[in-house]
Order: C-alpha cells, then structure tokens, then sequence
C-alpha cells in the first residue's frame, strides 16, 4: 500500500493519509488549534471590546486560519514534496472559489448601486 | 495496477518503486479532486447567500433569527466529530476494531445531535413564519445550510455502510480505501461549517 516509499521523496501520498506514522498526536494538536480558533470566533462577534466594523473582517481572517488548520492536522495537506499533487488541486479549487465569490459580490454590488430602488422601479412599470 | 508497467516509461522513470502509485493513492486523489468540485458548489451557495443577505424583505434579518448557542453547540459536535473520524481512520490503518468501531460509533452520534439541532432550528424558523418562503435572504440561508446538513445526512448513512462494511468484510484493501474517503468526506464537511457559522450566523448576528 502507500507505506511502500522509496529511497527518496517523489512518491505520492493520498490526501487524507498521513505519509508512514499515523499518530494521535497530530489529530489532538489539531483539535485543540481549531477549538480555539472558534474560541476567539465566538467571543469576537459578541465581544464590544474592539472596534465594530472589525468584526466581520476578523472573523474571516479567523475561519480562513481555521480552515488551514483543518486542511493540515485532519486532512494533512502539507507543503512535502510527496503531496504537491494534493496542493496543486487544492490551489486550483482556491482559485475557482475566490473567482466565484468576488466575482459574484463585485458585480452584484454594482448592479444594486447602479439600480434604482425597488419601490420607484415598481412606480415606474404601472 | 501491474496490467500497465510496460507502456508507461514515465512513470517507472518518475518513481523507482515501480510503475503506477498504488490503487490507494489515485482513489484518495479522484475523491479529493471531488470534494473540492465539493466545495466550489457550496462556494457558489456562499456567494447567493452574500448577495442576498440583506434582501429580508421587511422580513426578519439574521440578528433577530440566529442563536448563537445552538450554533456554538453544533459547532462542537462537528468539531468533536472531526476528531473522533481520526480516530477512526486511525483504527481503521491499525486494524484495530475496538477503536475503529468506538469512534465510529461516537462520530456518529456527535453527528447525529448536530442533524436533529439544525432540524430543531429549522422548524423553530418555519413555526415563528420564517420560513425559506418569506424572504430572498431566508431563501439563501436554508439552501446554503440545508445543503450542508443534507451532506451530513448523507454522510452519517455513509458512516453506518462503513461501520457494517468493516465488520462484515474485514479489514481488505477496498473497504479501507473507502473508509479513507469517508474521513475525506467528513472532514470536508467540517471545514465548510467553519465557513459557514463564521459567515452565516456570526458575521449575520452582528449585523
């Protein structure tokens, strides 16, 4: 099976496996990581200690850790050269999210900047 | 695959261990390139969810709807969950089934109170007239969510198959490349609901 690695590091490891010694120790390390992540996710929305219009970017940049967190100590997406195969489509997956979300907030933003409010428009059509 | 070691000098080139990676490692790479096509769905449910959060209608907004205790509970038991699912597959390479089936077995009903939560919630919404009908937001807010707990639904059939699968099959190559996938599975999951209660309930319960 994929413990078959040879002399030096161009093998392939499926996402998921976690190269030759499957321990606890990286799951428990990546609990507790996630878990207080989403410690501080929580606390931040409820929190009035910083600024307000902060908040929403705080806890994206939080989720965006987060999800690395989960990427590395459960999924175990690492940057080793025998699972560049797994972050080439995780890069590309990225990419098509990322163009897909500003893509769709960018253009919709201005569509409802450039439009006339609703109630007008429905004057308008009578 | 020793079908194809005569046509593929490349790849003898590439890794001196012999021809083609195992059956393992293009399964696990066919189900990931799947979970992230996964993902771009889910990423285009985001994006409807974003554009239309502020469409209520005059109808209730995310900040009078949302508890963030339920929330807070859910995400524990998704979390929770992610980490007996390692346990699991951690049972699952060790051929030991007193951790494989404990964790399952504990991976399941963490999942199971995540469902029956949502499933509470949702009807809460509906019985107090927020239901997907009344708004353009609430409308993305239960696709976006209930395509997330569908996929847990989904997920925790799977997590039984596996469970059956293993204690009747045994520990054969096949039935641990499906275990690897399903582990592949709920870990994803986990990492959509991370987007999801950030984006979703606690960015919208600010608002």
């Amino acid at each position: 099976m994929s413990d078959e690695t040879p002399e030096f590091g161009t093998s392939d490891v499926a996402p998921g496996d976690e190269g030759s010694e499957a321990g606890i120790a990286t799951y428990l390390v990546g609990l507790g990581l996630a878990l207080l992540l989403t410690g501080v996710s929580f606390f931040i929305a409820k929190t009035h200690l910083v600024w307000g219009p902060s908040i929403p970017v705080a806890l994206i940049v939080l989720a965006i850790a987060q999800m690395g967190v989960h990427l590395v100590f459960f999924l175990h997406i690492t940057t080793g050269p025998d699972n560049a195969n797994n972050v080439m489509a995780l890069a590309f997956g990225v990419l098509i999210v990322l163009l897909l979300l500003t893509g769709s907030l960018w253009i919709m933003f201005h569509l409802n900047h450039n439009m006339m409010p609703m109630d007008q428009l429905m004057r308008m059509q009578r | 695959m020793s079908a194809t070691h005569a046509d593929h000098q490349g790849h003898a080139a590439r890794s001196p261990g012999g021809g083609m990676p195992s059956k393992r490692i293009i399964v696990g790479y066919g189900f990931w390139i799947f979970l992230l096509s996964d993902i771009i769905m889910f990423s285009a449910f985001f994006a409807s969810y974003a554009v239309l959060s502020d469409a209520t209608a005059g109808g209730p907004t995310g900040q009078q709807l949302f508890d963030l205790t339920n929330v807070g509970i859910e995400t524990m038991c998704l979390l929770l969950s992610s980490f007996t699912c390692g346990l699991a597959s951690i049972g699952a390479q060790r051929k030991n089934s007193a951790i494989f089936q404990t964790a399952m077995a504990a991976t399941f009903v963490l999942g199971a109170v995540f469902v029956s939560l949502e499933i509470r919630e949702f009807a809460g919404l509906a019985a107090q007239g927020a239901g997907p009908t009344r708004s353009a937001f609430l409308t993305a807010f239960f696709t976006l969510v209930g395509c997330h707990g569908l996929h847990v639904t989904g997920g925790l059939m799977w997590l039984l198959t596996m469970m059956a699968q293993v204690l009747a099959k045994g520990y054969r190559p096949d039935i641990l490349r499906r275990v690897m996938c399903f582990s592949l599975f709920w870990h994803a999951l986990d990492i959509i609901w991370v987007a999801l209660f950030s984006v979703v309930y606690l960015i919208g319960a600010g608002q």
